[in-house]
């Protein structure tokens, strides 16, 4: 099964398809990637994904696996090398919660204050702080969440790396303040180092433009 | 896969929660499948015990898996912690497609069907109008997957007749669900656009480890009428 064909609809500046494309580099899994148009979805997205026509979608051989990070813990179970989720349950428990904990109080947050105006913005950009207080506990200590090598919490989270100053920039907000955070600030720079975290990320003056846009649009 | 020794699978479990939460519930159903003891902890509402707050000090909420000293919150990553642990009768199967495919539905049953239901439950007018049909567009979904995996030999979306991750997780609906109707006072049930659904309900209630598990209708509808009243009266006072 590992040997069939793989294939990836992406769009360029989604993070949730960026958590599959290093899942795979990371793996060094050959795959063929296909780019759709977010607001012109293709008969083909819109077959593979029905329930939610989004991007990130899998295609290996005749499977179809759709949200990040079912897609990232598939790719794990079927390419078991290099594993991303820690050997121990008590610990695939924590970064599974922990990967959640992000994407609800910090992705959604952080999101809602790029689109966001004014106290809706400020109140918004406070509870994607505190979620960072608590990130911050979490990652101190250590180079990666993943220990010395790159892991399903690093890739679930990566976005803040990049993603998040983006958002900042754009919607005028602080989130990420290095002298509050030392060990986030830390953790993202060790990311955006690393060969195949920084070698794949998209372009940031068209990121910078795209999200001004969509922020505005919103 | 991760594999987990034998002595991992020693030590206390416990279980903190509410006796009217449906995610606490889920956690139960996980445990009882297989066999699994447990000492449980029901909490207060209005008085969190510490063990409760340093158990789960991020979101301060039940269920909480405690096992060997270690704390574990969220029912869906207490429910695949549990299928690691211990192997007996698995809950999701071996197979990753297999398993991507149950925790999709997990994701999309939570996303447009548990949370819109809550959301409905706590609110009135336009807002809870606007979660009901969400709902019902949920509904449609979990029923066009009952119609195209279900038949007389497969009752239960874990294949064959036994329960599975996809089963527990929609569980609550067939329990809850009426209550909430009742309690919010809409209606998204209907046997007659929806029977490939209501068979599931009714083979799911009749599982022998699931049955003696639900709790009264009665009881449930005034607790949470209790529940609705408190906070929609906070919301208007504000």
């Amino acid at each position: 099964m590992a040997a069939q064909k793989v294939k990836l609809l992406g769009f360029w500046v989604s993070p949730f398809a960026y958590r599959v494309i290093w899942a795979l580099k990371l793996k060094g899994i050959d795959y063929e990637y296909i780019e759709e148009g977010i607001f012109n979805k293709s008969p083909l997205l819109l077959q593979l994904n029905p329930i939610h026509k989004k991007v990130p979608v899998l295609i290996h051989g005749d499977r179809v696996i759709c949200e990040s990070y079912v897609i990232v813990q598939y790719i794990d179970e079927t390419w078991p090398h290099c594993p991303l989720l820690p050997q121990h349950p008590y610990e695939r428990a924590m970064a599974r919660f922990w990967a959640d904990f992000a994407e609800t109080k910090l992705l959604d947050t952080a999101w809602l204050g790029l689109c966001a105006r004014g106290a809706e913005r400020e109140k918004a950009a406070k509870l994607a702080m505190e979620a960072v207080e608590k990130i911050e506990e979490v990652v101190k200590g250590k180079k990666l969440f993943g220990g010395e090598s790159i892991g399903y919490l690093d890739i679930c989270l990566g976005w803040i790396s990049y993603w998040l100053p983006v958002w900042e920039e754009v919607g005028s907000m602080q989130i990420i303040d290095p002298i509050k955070f030392p060990a986030t600030s830390s953790w993202m720079n060790t990311l955006l180092h690393h060969p195949v975290i920084g070698d794949n990320l998209p372009a940031r003056d068209a990121m910078i433009e795209y999200f001004q846009k969509r922020s505005k649009d919103i | 896969m991760a594999s987990s020794s034998v002595a991992d699978q020693e030590g206390q479990v416990m279980l903190l929660g509410f006796w009217f939460s449906p995610f606490v519930k889920r956690v139960e159903w996980a445990l009882k499948f297989k066999g699994i003891e447990y000492d449980y902890v029901e909490e207060d509402l209005t008085n969190k015990s510490t063990l409760l707050l340093t158990s789960n000090p991020i979101h301060k909420k039940v269920p909480v898996l405690i096992h060997n000293g270690n704390p574990i919150a969220e029912s869906l990553v207490i429910i695949e912690y549990i299928d690691e642990t211990w192997k007996q009768n698995p809950i999701l199967s071996q197979d990753p497609y297999e398993r991507a495919m149950a925790r999709f539905w997990a994701n999309f049953i939570e996303q447009k069907v548990t949370e819109p239901a809550r959301e409905a439950l706590f609110s009135k007018g336009e807002q809870q109008e606007k979660k009901v049909k969400e709902l019902k567009e949920g509904m449609e979904v979990v029923e066009g997957e009952a119609k195209a995996k279900l038949n007389d030999k497969t009752l239960f979306f874990g294949g064959g007749n036994g329960v599975g991750y996809v089963d527990i997780v929609l569980g609550w609906t067939c329990n809850w669900m009426e209550t909430i109707e009742e309690v919010g006072g809409f209606k998204v049930l209907d046997p007659e656009s929806q029977p490939q659904f209501h068979k599931w309900m009714a083979n799911f209630r009749e599982v022998p480890f699931i049955k003696p598990t639900l709790e009264p209708k009665e009881k449930l509808v005034e607790f949470f009428r209790m529940i609705r009243q408190d906070r929609l009266g906070l919301v208007a006072n504000k």
